[in-house]
C-alpha cells in the first residue's frame, strides 16, 4: 500500500498577466512559452527540488488546440528542461483548471503516489478566445438541457443580479472600484511583483520586458464605473468594468508531501486542509463556489467563522458578492480578497485558480494569527471550486484541529 | 551622419533595412536600460543583414540613446535581435555592388563609426547574442562593452576570411584583444578556411567570447537580470582569457609565426585574405583601437577591390545557391522511390557507398560479390563502421541496431529483385560492367534504376548490353566518398527524365551536391585534371626538372601541386586517367611512359618517416631523365592556363554542362579548387587565357576586382 500523506504547497509563480488581443504584451508570444518560463522560474526559485524526482506535471489550459495543445503537461515538463523521466499531463475545468491541476495532484500526493508535483494553468485568451472552435451538441439546445445563454458568461452573471436583486449594480461597481484600489495599493506595497515571472515580449517596436500586470486601471472612478456600457443586456448591470477581462497568462505551483518539503529542504507556504467541487445550473454559474465551499467546509470540518482569508476569483464582482451575502460577510470585509482581485489583475481563465493560492500563501505569511484559509471560484458551465488551507506560520492560541 | 556616406547610400536603395527599435526595459534595480533590436522585419528565412541604410539607422539610434544617457535617461544600452538571429553579417548583394575602393574604405569606416558607438554611450553597452552572428554581426557584440550568448545559437563565425575579406568593422583588433591571439586566430583565419566551420554558443562562450551564456527558453530575461547585475555591480565579470602582459611579450608574435607556417604549407601564398587577416591580428597586439580600426579600413578596402573578393563572391554563391537548384535538374516528382538498394561488389568502394546509402536513405541495403567470403568481408566493414559511429557518440544504440539491421550481403543475386537503385562499384574495365550490369537486369524490375560509378567509361557502352537502358545513369564520386560533396551525374544519350530526376533526388538525400554532365570522357572534374596532370607530366616528359613543373602552377593557389596530386590519386589510376584522355582527344592530351614507369617504382616524392615531403625521388629523377627541350615555370603556366581556357571552351561548346559555372562548381566541390581563383574560369578570364584561347571571355562583365 502506499502511504498516506499530508499535502503542502511549497510555492507559486506566475507571469505577469496580460490584456488579450492585439494590441496586448503577449499578441506575440506562445502560450506554452508563458508556462514555461513560469515553471522554470519555479524551479529557479526552489534549487532544492530534485528535478528528477517530480512525479507529475498537470498543467490546464481550457482551449486546448495550438500552441495550448499537445498534453500541455508533458509538452511543457521537456521544453522547460526536466528530465524526460518526468511525465505530465493535460487538465481541463474551464476557469477552475489550475485549481484542479493543484487538487488532483494533491489528492496523489494525499494517496501517496506522489511526492513532489508541478500543477499550474496557462491561457492565452488572446489566441484563444473562451469557448473558440467549440462545438456544443444541440441536444443541449433542442431538450432545452442549458439554456443559450449559459454559454455567455456575461449573462449568467446578470442572472445573479436577476435572482438576487439585493444585489445592485451600484454594489458590484463598489466592489470593483475596491478590487483596483486594493491592487494599486498592493503593487505600491509591492506585495505582488515578488511572485511574478518576468516574460521577454516582442511587439512590432522590437523586445520588451513584461514585469508587472497589465490589467489593472488604477484610475478607476466609481463615476467612471457607473457610466460604462452593459454589453449583455441593455439596461444591465454587468459592465467590463465589474468584471475580469480577457487576459493571458500563465501560473506554475509546487506541492509536495510533507515528508518530501521536509527530505529536500522546500518551504511550507500552506498546508492542504480540503477541497471540494459543485455543480449549479449552468446558466447562473457564478454561484457555484457556494456549494462548493460549503462542502469543503464540511469535509475539513470546520465553518465559515473559521476562515481568516480569503481569496476569491473575481470572475464578475456579483458572483463573489453572491458568495459573501450568502455567508453573512460584508461587501467590504478585509479579510476578503487584500490585494484586489482578477476584476483589476486579470483573468486568464485555467491559470487564475493557482494565483490566489500564490495570493493566500503570502497573506498567510503576513497574517500569523490567521489559521485557516480560503481559495474559491466560479467555472463556466455552472460549478464551483473551492479549496481550504491552513497557515504554517499561524502562532494562535486554538490548536483545535491535529496536524496529523 | 556626415554626407561622406552619400556614395553608399546612393547605391543602396534596394537594401532589405534592418531596423533599430527601442523599448525601454525597467530593470530590477529600478535602472533604465534602452533596448534596441535588431529586426528587417522578415522572418527567420531572411536573416538581418547589415546594409549602409541598416549602419546608418543604427548610427542615429545609438546617438540618441548616448544622448539620453547623458541626461540621464537611462542607464544601458543593449542590442539584440529577432528571433534566432543577431544579424547574419554585412550584406554581401551590396558589397558586390560597391564601385570602387574608395567607396569599399566608406563602408568600412561607416562600420567602425557605427558600430563603434556601442563603446562611447556614456553608459555600459550590451550585446545580447540570441542566434545566428556572421561577420559584422558578431563584430556588432565585439563592439559591445558586455556580451551574453544562448546556448541555443547554432552559428557563430568570423566567415570573411572565407569570403576573401577580414573582419573590418573591429573584428581583427577587438577579438585577439578579447580572447587572445590563439584563439583569435582559430576563429578569424583557422576556421574558415576549415570549409568555413562555426561555432556554438557554448563553444563561443568557453572562447571567451561571451561573458555569459543562458539557456534558450528564458535567454533575454536572464541577460537583462545579468546586466542589471553588472551595472549595479552585484556581478563582476571575469575574462580569464584577455591577454595579459605576458601573453603580448611571450606568445602572441609567436603564435602568428606558427600561424603563418602553417597557412603557408597548407594553402600556400597566393590567397591574400588570411595573410591579411594575419598581419591585422600581429599588429593588434600593441596598437590601439583606432590605430587598428584604421589598419582594417584600409586592408577591406584593398581586399573588396581586389580579383580574389569577387571571385570568392562568385564562388560562394555557386555553392550556396546554384548547387541547390543543379542545372538541367528534372522535375523532382519524376523521380522513382527508392526502397532498398543494391550494391554490386563488397570491395572498399563498395562498402563505402553502402554505408553511405545506408545512413542518408536509411533503407535495406543489399551488397554482393563472387562469393560468400567477400560478401562476408564487405559486411563486416560496414558494420564495424556503424559501431565506430556509435562509439563516437555520433549515432546512439538504437539507430546503431537500426542500420546494421539494413545491411546485408548475398551471393544470391535474386535478392536484388525489390531493389529499386543498384550502384555498381566494380573493376573499371567496360565488359566487367557490362556483363554485370546485364546479369543483375535478370533479377531487378524493368524500372530499377542502374547507377555506374565509373570515372573513365563511356555510360552509354556500360549500358550496351541492357535492354532497357533508359534507367542507366553515371553516378560518379569523389573520394574519400563520405567527405567530398559532389557527384557527376553523367545524363547519357538513353537516360530518360525519371532515372535522371531519380539520380538528382538521391544525391541530395546522399547530402551530395549533384552536377548533371553529358557523357563525354572524364567527365568535368578528372577531364581538367587530366589536361592539367598530362601538362605537367609532358614538361616532365620534355625534360623540365620537377621542381620547376610542380611550382609552376602555383599563382593558382590549388590546395595541391601536380605531383602531389598524382600521389595521392595513385599514379597507377594518374596514368590510366591520362590514357583514357589521350585515346579520346589525342590532339590535345598527353599520355606519358614516363608517368608509367613511375607508377611502376611507387612514388615521385622522397618522405620522411612522418609521411613529409623531403625532396624529390633520386629514383623518381633518374626515370624520367632523357628530355631535350626543358620549359620555363612560366612557359608551363601558360601552356596550363591556355590549355584549361581551350578545354573549358570546348567543354561548354559540346554542351558537357549547362554553363561555365557548373565546371568552376565541380572543380570546387570535386578537387577543392580555390574560392579566391572562382574555381577556374573567372582565373581563367581574369590572366587573359581566356582571350588567348579563344578570342573570348566565360564571363561578361569580368568577374574581377575594381582596382585594374
Amino acid at each position: 500500500m502506499a502511504e498516506r500523506a499530508e499535502v503542502v504547497f511549497v510555492d507559486g509563480v506566475r507571469t505577469p498577466f496580460g490584456r488579450a488581443g492585439e494590441k496586448g504584451m503577449y499578441w506575440q508570444t506562445r502560450a506554452d512559452d508563458l508556462i514555461v518560463k513560469a515553471m522554470i522560474g519555479l524551479l529557479e526559485r526552489n534549487p532544492n527540488v530534485p528535478k528528477d524526482r517530480i512525479d507529475e506535471v498537470a498543467i490546464a489550459a481550457t482551449t486546448q488546440t495550438g500552441d495550448q495543445g499537445l498534453t500541455l503537461g508533458r509538452t511543457a515538463a521537456l521544453l522547460a528542461g526536466l528530465p524526460k523521466s518526468v511525465p505530465g499531463y493535460a487538465i481541463e475545468r474551464m476557469c477552475a483548471g489550475a485549481m484542479t491541476a493543484v487538487t488532483t495532484t494533491a489528492g496523489a500526493i494525499a494517496f501517496g503516489a506522489y511526492d513532489l508535483a508541478i500543477a499550474g494553468g496557462v491561457e492565452h485568451m488572446g489566441r484563444h478566445p473562451m469557448g473558440f472552435g467549440a462545438d456544443p451538441n444541440p441536444r443541449f439546445m433542442a431538450e432545452k438541457l442549458v439554456s443559450a445563454d449559459a454559454l455567455n458568461m456575461g449573462n449568467t452573471a446578470e442572472r445573479i443580479h436577476d435572482r438576487f436583486p439585493l444585489l445592485t449594480k451600484e454594489r458590484a461597481d463598489r466592489f470593483a472600484f475596491g478590487s483596483q484600489r486594493k491592487t494599486a495599493e498592493a503593487y505600491a506595497a509591492g506585495k505582488i511583483q515578488p511572485d511574478l515571472i518576468a516574460v521577454a515580449t516582442r511587439n512590432a517596436n522590437g523586445w520588451g520586458l513584461a514585469t508587472a500586470d497589465e490589467g489593472p486601471r488604477p484610475e478607476t472612478t466609481m463615476e467612471g464605473l457607473a457610466g460604462l456600457r452593459t454589453p449583455f443586456r441593455a439596461h444591465g448591470r454587468v459592465t467590463a468594468g465589474n468584471s475580469s477581462g480577457l487576459n493571458d497568462g500563465a501560473t506554475a505551483s509546487l506541492l509536495a508531501s510533507a515528508d518530501a518539503a521536509k527530505e529536500f529542504g522546500l518551504t511550507t507556504k500552506m498546508r492542504l486542509v480540503s477541497f471540494a467541487f459543485a455543480g449549479v445550473e449552468p446558466e447562473i454559474m457564478g454561484i457555484g463556489p457556494v456549494p462548493s465551499t460549503e462542502k469543503a467546509l464540511r469535509k475539513a470540518g470546520l465553518t465559515i467563522a473559521d476562515i481568516g482569508l480569503f481569496e476569491l476569483n473575481e470572475a464578475f464582482a456579483v458572483q463573489v458578492l453572491s458568495l459573501l451575502d450568502h455567508f453573512g460577510i460584508d461587501d467590504e470585509d478585509p479579510r476578503v480578497n487584500m490585494w484586489g482581485g482578477a476584476i483589476a489583475v486579470g483573468h486568464p481563465l485555467a491559470s487564475s485558480g493557482v494565483r490566489l493560492m500564490i495570493q493566500l500563501a503570502a497573506q498567510f505569511e503576513e497574517h500569523p494569527e490567521v489559521r485557516y484559509g480560503l481559495t474559491a471560484m466560479c467555472v463556466g458551465l455552472g460549478q464551483g471550486g473551492s479549496v481550504i488551507w491552513e497557515n504554517p506560520h499561524f502562532t494562535g492560541k486554538s490548536k483545535a484541529r491535529k496536524a496529523k | 551622419m556626415t554626407p561622406r556616406y552619400d556614395d553608399l547610400t546612393a547605391m543602396s536603395a534596394d537594401e532589405v533595412v534592418t531596423h533599430s527599435y527601442v523599448r525601454d526595459i525597467r530593470l530590477w534595480s529600478g535602472k533604465t536600460l534602452a533596448l534596441v533590436t535588431l529586426d528587417n522585419d522578415r522572418d527567420h528565412t531572411r536573416p538581418s543583414t547589415l546594409g549602409p541604410v541598416t549602419l546608418i539607422e543604427l548610427g542615429e539610434v545609438l546617438d540618441a540613446q548616448a544622448a539620453r544617457a547623458a541626461a540621464g535617461e537611462i542607464q544601458a544600452v543593449a542590442v539584440t535581435g529577432k528571433p534566432y538571429i543577431l544579424a547574419a553579417g554585412a550584406d554581401l548583394s551590396k558589397i558586390d555592388d560597391i564601385p570602387s575602393r574608395d567607396v569599399a574604405k566608406q563602408l568600412a569606416q561607416l562600420g567602425h563609426e557605427v558600430l563603434g558607438k556601442l563603446d562611447s554611450l556614456g553608459a555600459p553597452s550590451f550585446v545580447f547574442v540570441n542566434g545566428l552572428a556572421l561577420g559584422g554581426g558578431l563584430e556588432i557584440a565585439l563592439n559591445a562593452n558586455y556580451r551574453t550568448i544562448d546556448r541555443g545559437v547554432p552559428a557563430i563565425a568570423l566567415p570573411e576570411v572565407f569570403l576573401g575579406i577580414i573582419p573590418g568593422w573591429g573584428g581583427a583588433w577587438l577579438l585577439p584583444n578579447l580572447i587572445g591571439i590563439e584563439n583569435a586566430l582559430k576563429v578569424i583565419i583557422e576556421n574558415p578556411l576549415k570549409n568555413n566551420r562555426t561555432l556554438k554558443g557554448q563553444d563561443a562562450f568557453e572562447l571567451g567570447i561571451a561573458d555569459a551564456i543562458f539557456d534558450s527558453a528564458n535567454f533575454l530575461e536572464d541577460s537583462l537580470r545579468w546586466a542589471d547585475g553588472v551595472i549595479s555591480g552585484s556581478v563582476t565579470v571575469k575574462r580569464p582569457n584577455e591577454p595579459g602582459k605576458l601573453e603580448r611579450a611571450v606568445k602572441w608574435d609567436a603564435a602568428v609565426g606558427i600561424a603563418r607556417k602553417m597557412l603557408e604549407n597548407r594553402i600556400g601564398t597566393v590567397a591574400k585574405s588570411p595573410y591579411a587577416a594575419l598581419d591585422l591580428l600581429k599588429a593588434a597586439k600593441n596598437t590601439d583601437r583606432s590605430t587598428g580600426f584604421a589598419a582594417e579600413d584600409d586592408a577591406l578596402a584593398d581586399l573588396i577591390a581586389g580579383d580574389q573578393f569577387k571571385a570568392s563572391i562568385y564562388a560562394f554563391n555557386l555553392v550556396q545557391k546554384r548547387a541547390k537548384r543543379p542545372a538541367g535538374a528534372p522535375d523532382k516528382k519524376l523521380a522513382k522511390p527508392v526502397t532498398k538498394v543494391g550494391v554490386i561488389g563488397a570491395g572498399l568502394m563498395a562498402s563505402q557507398f553502402a554505408l553511405l546509402f545506408v545512413r542518408r536513405l536509411k533503407v535495406p541495403v543489399v551488397i554482393t560479390d563472387l562469393d560468400q567470403a567477400r560478401v562476408d568481408k564487405g559486411v563486416a566493414y560496414i558494420h564495424g563502421e556503424i559501431d565506430t559511429l556509435l562509439t563516437k557518440g555520433r549515432i546512439n544504440g538504437d539507430e546503431s541496431n537500426r542500420l546494421k539491421a539494413l545491411v546485408t550481403g548475398t551471393t544470391d543475386k535474386s535478392l536484388f529483385a525489390d531493389a529499386d537503385w543498384v550502384i555498381e562499384a566494380v573493376f573499371e574495365e567496360l565488359s566487367v560492367k557490362q556483363d554485370v550490369f546485364a546479369e543483375i537486369e535478370k533479377y531487378v524490375s524493368d524500372t530499377a534504376v542502374l547507377a555506374t560509378n565509373t570515372s573513365s567509361l563511356s555510360v552509354e557502352q556500360i549500358g550496351a548490353k541492357l535492354a532497357h537502358p533508359e534507367r542507366l545513369v553515371g553516378f560518379h564520386f569523389f573520394n574519400p566518398v563520405a567527405v567530398m560533396p559532389l557527384v557527376e551525374v553523367v545524363n547519357q544519350p538513353a537516360t530518360d527524365e525519371a532515372t535522371l530526376s531519380t539520380a538528382m533526388v538521391v544525391a541530395a538525400q546522399l547530402y551530395k551536391n549533384a552536377v548533371i554532365t553529358t557523357d563525354t570522357p572524364g567527365f568535368v572534374v578528372n577531364r581538367i585534371l587530366a589536361k592539367l596532370l598530362g601538362e605537367a607530366m609532358h614538361a616532365v616528359d620534355t625534360g623540365t626538372p620537377f621542381e620547376v613543373v610542380n611550382g609552376a602552377i602555383a599563382p593558382f593557389g590549388l590546395p595541391m601541386t601536380p605531383f602531389e596530386l598524382l600521389e595521392l590519386v595513385g599514379l597507377k589510376v594518374g596514368a590510366h586517367v591520362l590514357d583514357t584522355h589521350h585515346a579520346a582527344f589525342p590532339d590535345r592530351f598527353f599520355d606519358s611512359a614516363n608517368l608509367h614507369a613511375l607508377a611502376e617504382h611507387g612514388q615521385v616524392f622522397e618522405r620522411d618517416a612522418k609521411g613529409r615531403v623531403k625532396g624529390f625521388d633520386r629514383k623518381a629523377v633518374a626515370i624520367v631523365k632523357g628530355g631535350t627541350s626543358p620549359m620555363t615555370a612560366e612557359e608551363i603556366l601558360r601552356r596550363v592556363e591556355d590549355g584549361l581556357a581551350d578545354e573549358i571552351h570546348r567543354m561548354l561548346e559540346e554542351n558537357v554542362v549547362a554553363a561555365p559555372e557548373d565546371i568552376d562548381l565541380c572543380l570546387i566541390l570535386g578537387a577543392g579548387w580555390p574560392f579566391q581563383m572562382g574555381g577556374a574560369t573567372p582565373y581563367l578570364d581574369r590572366v587573359g587565357a581566356s582571350h588567348r584561347a579563344f578570342g573570348g571571355t566565360f564571363h561578361t562583365p569580368l568577374i574581377r576586382g575594381l582596382a585594374s
